[in-house]
C-alpha cells in the first residue's frame, strides 16, 4: 500500500507539470478568444446568438469525444502544412488538448462576461458617456472593474472544469494527471485511481481558490488580495512547471507510446527504461487508441512502441485474408516499411492474440474447447468484449467463419470484462492470449480450427525518422524474440492480480531481470 | 447661448416623433425649465445638448456652435449632467465621482483634489465623506454627490434631467434652493427638466411646456399664466395655485390672496 503510494508519489512531478502546462495554456487561450468575444457579443446583439450557441453546442459534446475528434483534424492539417511549407507539427498530444480544453472553457468565460457587461446599471453607464468619457475609458474604468466579479466567476468555473477535463488529454497521448486514472483503472490499481483524482481536485481546488481571492479583489477593490491571488497562481505554475523547465535544453527525448492495457505498460517501461540506461531522456505516451498509436508513430509523434502482427494486417493494411504467421510477418514488414515508412524491427517473442475465452467448469458442462463447439451453444450465451473488439475486422472474420450469434454482447474496459466472466454477466470473453489472468483465474482459451484469426506476434516497430537511429535500434534490438509468453504472462499477472499489484514500471524491472536484460 | 432650430427624433423609424420640430432658446446665464407629462419629449429634447441623443433633423447649438462639430466626449466635459438616477460609479470613492471629468481634462491631481473639496462645501457634505463610497450615502447626499460631479470641471452649462425628482419633500426642497443659489453664484447657464410645475415656478427664470413632441408655450411663469397661453398651458399653470388655496383652506389659513 505504502509502497504504491511512494510509487504514485514518484511520478507526481512530471504528471502536475503537464496537466498544469496544459490547463494554464487553455485557460489563458480561453481567456484571449473569450474575453473579446464576450465584448463584442455585450455591444453586438448580431455577434451575441451565434457565439453562445456556438459555445453551448461545443458544451454538449462529450470532452474525451472532443478531444479525439482534434488529433485526426490537427494530423490532416500537419501534412497539409508539411506539404505547403516543409514543416509539419505534432498533431498528438499538446495540441488536441489545448484546442479541446480552450473550447470548454469559452462557454463559462463567454456567458458571464456577457451577463457581467449588459447586467450593469444602465444609469452608470449614461453617467459615464455624460461625463465625457469615450468608448474606451468607458470599458477601461467603469464597464470592466464592475463586470469583473461576474466575469471572474465565469474563470473560476472554466479554471475548475478545465482542469477536471484535462485528466482526458492522456488518452490523446499528452501526461497528465489522468494517467493515474487511466493506467490505474486498467490494472486494477485503485490506489492509484485514487491518488490521481485526488491530485486533480486538489488542483482544482487551489485553483479555485486563489481565483476566489482574485475575485473578492476585484470586487472589493482590494488591492492585497489581487496580489495574493495572483501571486499565489504565478508562483503556483511556475512551481509545477519546473520539472519541464529541468527538461527541456537537453537533447529531444525519445517518445514510447503505449496502448491502453497493462502489457502496453510493462512494455514501454521495459523498451524505456533500456533507452534511459544509455543515457537518453525518455518521455512515455500511454493509453492511446490501437489506430491512433499508429497514425502517430507513422507521422513520427512516436518513435517506438509495441503493437501486434494481426492487428497491423487487418486493422492498418486492411487485408481479408490470413497468411501463416512467417509469411505473415514478412510480407506486414515490407507493406508497412512501403507504404508508411515505419521499420519493424522485429518479434519480441510471444503472441497476444484475441481468443475467445470461458471458465473451465462452464466450458467442460457445455463440452465446449473449439469456436466450432461454441457456434451452437452461442444464442443462449453472452459474450462481453473489450472496447474495440466488436469492431474489428477480426471479430467479423470468427462471426463469418464460424456464426457466431450470442443471445447478448457488451463491451467492458477489459479489467471489468474479467470481471464480468466471474461475476456470470458473460459467459464467453474476448480475451488476450498473453494475459496471465487465463490461468490464474482458471480459464480456457477456445481454439480456432479452421484459423480464421490471423497470429498476432507482439511486434517493436520504429517511426520513419527514428529507422535509423542507432541509438534506439541498440536499445531495442536485444529485445528481439528475447520474451517468450509465459514471461510475459506472469508479468502482466503481477500487475492485473488483486492482491500485492506491482507497478507497471516495477514488473518491466522484474520482467527484465527474468528474460536477463 | 443654447439654441435648437427646428429639430426632430424618432425613436421607431418614423412612425410617431418624440421631439417634433422644435425651435428654442435659452440665454445665456438663464435658468430655463421645461415642463410636460412623462413621454412628452422633454428629455429627449435635452440629451440633444450633450449628445446623449442625436437628432434626425435639425440643428442644436450650444455657445453659439452647432454640438455636432467635435468627438461628443469633448462636448460633453464642457456641460454639466445631473440625472434622477444619479448614476453614481460604485466602485470609485466619493472624492473620485466627484473629480472624474477633471481627470479624463488631465488635470494634475493636486488641483483636482482642492476643486473636490470646495465642491463638497458648495454642496455641503462633511469633508470627511470624501473617502466614502456611494453606496454609504443617503439618496439626498448622492445626489449632492451628484451635482458636485457635474460641477467639477467648472462647466458652463448644466442640464438637470429630473434631478430632484426621486428626494422626499424636505431634501427636495433644500437641495433645489441650495442648486438655484449655485446657480447664480457660478453664474450658469441652466436647463432643467421637470414634470412637477410648482418646482419650474420657483427655481426658473423662463419656462417651456411641452406635449407630444412639441413646445406649446414659452415664456416666464407669469406669461404662461396670460389669456394668450393655450388652454393646456394655462390649466397646467393654475394646478400650483389651485394646490395652494386647497392646502390653506384644509388648514384653516383663510382664502389665500395671490
Amino acid at each position: 500500500m505504502s509502497e504504491q503510494v511512494r510509487a504514485a508519489f514518484a511520478l507526481l512531478p512530471a504528471y502536475l507539470a503537464g496537466h498544469v502546462a496544459l490547463s494554464a495554456a487553455a485557460l489563458v487561450l480561453g481567456l484571449l478568444v473569450g474575453l473579446p468575444l464576450a465584448l463584442a457579443s455585450a455591444r453586438i446583439p448580431a455577434v451575441r446568438l451565434p457565439a453562445l450557441g456556438f459555445a453551448s453546442l461545443v458544451q454538449t459534446i462529450p470532452s474525451l469525444a472532443l478531444l479525439a475528434l482534434f488529433y485526426p483534424l490537427l494530423l490532416a492539417l500537419s501534412a497539409a502544412a508539411r506539404a505547403m511549407s516543409g514543416h509539419g507539427f505534432a498533431a498528438l498530444g499538446f495540441l488536441p488538448s489545448l484546442l479541446a480544453l480552450s473550447l470548454y472553457a469559452l462557454l463559462p468565460i463567454l456567458r458571464n462576461g456577457v451577463a457581467g457587461l449588459t447586467g450593469l446599471d444602465p444609469a452608470v453607464v449614461e453617467a459615464a458617456r455624460a461625463v465625457g468619457m469615450t468608448p474606451r475609458q468607458r470599458l477601461i474604468q467603469v464597464e470592466a472593474p464592475l463586470a469583473a466579479p461576474v466575469v471572474m466567476a465565469g474563470v473560476r468555473t472554466a479554471a475548475v472544469w478545465v482542469i477536471g477535463a484535462a485528466t482526458l488529454s492522456t488518452a490523446v497521448g499528452w501526461t497528465s494527471l489522468g494517467d493515474y486514472i487511466f493506467s490505474g483503472l486498467q490494472t486494477e490499481n485503485w490506489v492509484l485511481v485514487l491518488f490521481g483524482c485526488g491530485a486533480s481536485a486538489a488542483l482544482a481546488l487551489i485553483t479555485d481558490g486563489l481565483l476566489a481571492l482574485v475575485e473578492t479583489g476585484l470586487a472589493r477593490r482590494s488591492r492585497l488580495r489581487l496580489a495574493l491571488g495572483g501571486a499565489g497562481l504565478l508562483a503556483g505554475t511556475v512551481l509545477a512547471l519546473a520539472p519541464l523547465a529541468a527538461g527541456a535544453g537537453g537533447p529531444k527525448p525519445y517518445v514510447i507510446g503505449a496502448k491502453n492495457f497493462s502489457e502496453q505498460y510493462i512494455l514501454a517501461d521495459l523498451m524505456s527504461d533500456r533507452l534511459k540506461a544509455t543515457g537518453a531522456r525518455v518521455v512515455q505516451r500511454s493509453d492511446l487508441g490501437s489506430v491512433i498509436a499508429f497514425r502517430a508513430l507513422a507521422a513520427n509523434d512516436l518513435d517506438a512502441y509495441v503493437d501486434y502482427s494481426g492487428t497491423l494486417w487487418t486493422n492498418v493494411l486492411h487485408h481479408a485474408d490470413t497468411p501463416p504467421r512467417p509469411e505473415l510477418l514478412r510480407r506486414l514488414t515490407a507493406e508497412l516499411k512501403a507504404r508508411y515508412g515505419v521499420t519493424l524491427l522485429g518479434p519480441l517473442g510471444f503472441e497476444n492474440a484475441y481468443v475467445l475465452a470461458m471458465k473451465r467448469d462452464r466450458a467442460n458442462a457445455l463440452h465446449i474447447v473449439s469456436l466450432s463447439d461454441l457456434a451452437p451453444r452461442a444464442p443462449a450465451l453472452k459474450l462481453g468484449s473489450d472496447l474495440e473488439f466488436l469492431s474489428r475486422p477480426e471479430w467479423r472474420a470468427l462471426v463469418g467463419t464460424y456464426g457466431l450469434s450470442f443471445r447478448a454482447q457488451t463491451r467492458y474496459q477489459p479489467t471489468f470484462m474479467y470481471r464480468a466472466l466471474e461475476g456470470g454477466e458473460a459467459d464467453v470473453i474476448s480475451a488476450f492470449s498473453s494475459d496471465g489472468r487465463i490461468a490464474a483465474d482458471h480459464l480456457v482459451a477456445l481454439s480456432d480450427p479452421m484459423g480464421a484469426a490471423p497470429s498476432y506476434d507482439a511486434v517493436i516497430l520504429l517511426s520513419p525518422h527514428s529507422s535509423a537511429d542507432a541509438r534506439l535500434r541498440g536499445a531495442l534490438l536485444p529485445l528481439v524474440n528475447r520474451v517468450p509468453v509465459q514471461a510475459m504472462r506472469a508479468a502482466n499477472l503481477t500487475v492485473d492480480r488483486d492482491a500485492d499489484k506491482l507497478t507497471p514500471q516495477q514488473a518491466a524491472q522484474a520482467l527484465a531481470k527474468a528474460i536477463g536484460r | 447661448m443654447i439654441a435648437w432650430r427646428g429639430v426632430s427624433k424618432s425613436f421607431d423609424g418614423g412612425a410617431t416623433q418624440a421631439v417634433d420640430e422644435v425651435t428654442l432658446e435659452a440665454a445665456d446665464g438663464g435658468f430655463l425649465a421645461i415642463v410636460g407629462e412623462s413621454g412628452s419629449g422633454k428629455s429627449t429634447l435635452v440629451k440633444m445638448l450633450n449628445r446623449l441623443v442625436e437628432p434626425d433633423r435639425g440643428e442644436v447649438l450650444v455657445g453659439g456652435e452647432a454640438v455636432g462639430q467635435g468627438p461628443p466626449h469633448a462636448l460633453r466635459r464642457r456641460i454639466g449632467y445631473v440625472f434622477q438616477a444619479i448614476g453614481l460609479f460604485p466602485h470609485l470613492s466619493v472624492a473620485e465621482n466627484i473629480g472624474v471629468t477633471p481627470r479624463l481634462l488631465g488635470w494634475p491631481a493636486e488641483r483636482i483634489e482642492r476643486r473636490v473639496g470646495r465642491l463638497l462645501d458648495l454642496v455641503r457634505l462633511p469633508q470627511a465623506y470624501a473617502q466614502r463610497r456611494p453606496d454609504a450615502l443617503s439618496g439626498g447626499q448622492r445626489q449632492r454627490v451628484g451635482i458636485a460631479r457635474a460641477l467639477a470641471a467648472e462647466p458652463r452649462i448644466v442640464l438637470l434631467d429630473e434631478a430632484f425628482g426621486a428626494l422626499d419633500p424636505v431634501t427636495r426642497e433644500a437641495l433645489a434652493s441650495d442648486y438655484r443659489a449655485l446657480h447664480d453664484e457660478l453664474a450658469l447657464t441652466t436647463v432643467m427638466i421637470t414634470h412637477d410645475v410648482l418646482e419650474a415656478v420657483l427655481l426658473a427664470d423662463r419656462m417651456a411646456v411641452m406635449q407630444t413632441g412639441r413646445v406649446l408655450a414659452q415664456g416666464s411663469a407669469r406669461e404662461l399664466m396670460g389669456g394668450d397661453a393655450p388652454p393646456y398651458v394655462r390649466e397646467l399653470m393654475a394646478s400650483p395655485r389651485r394646490q395652494a388655496e386647497r392646502v390653506a383652506e384644509r388648514l384653516g389659513l383663510g382664502v389665500l390672496n395671490v
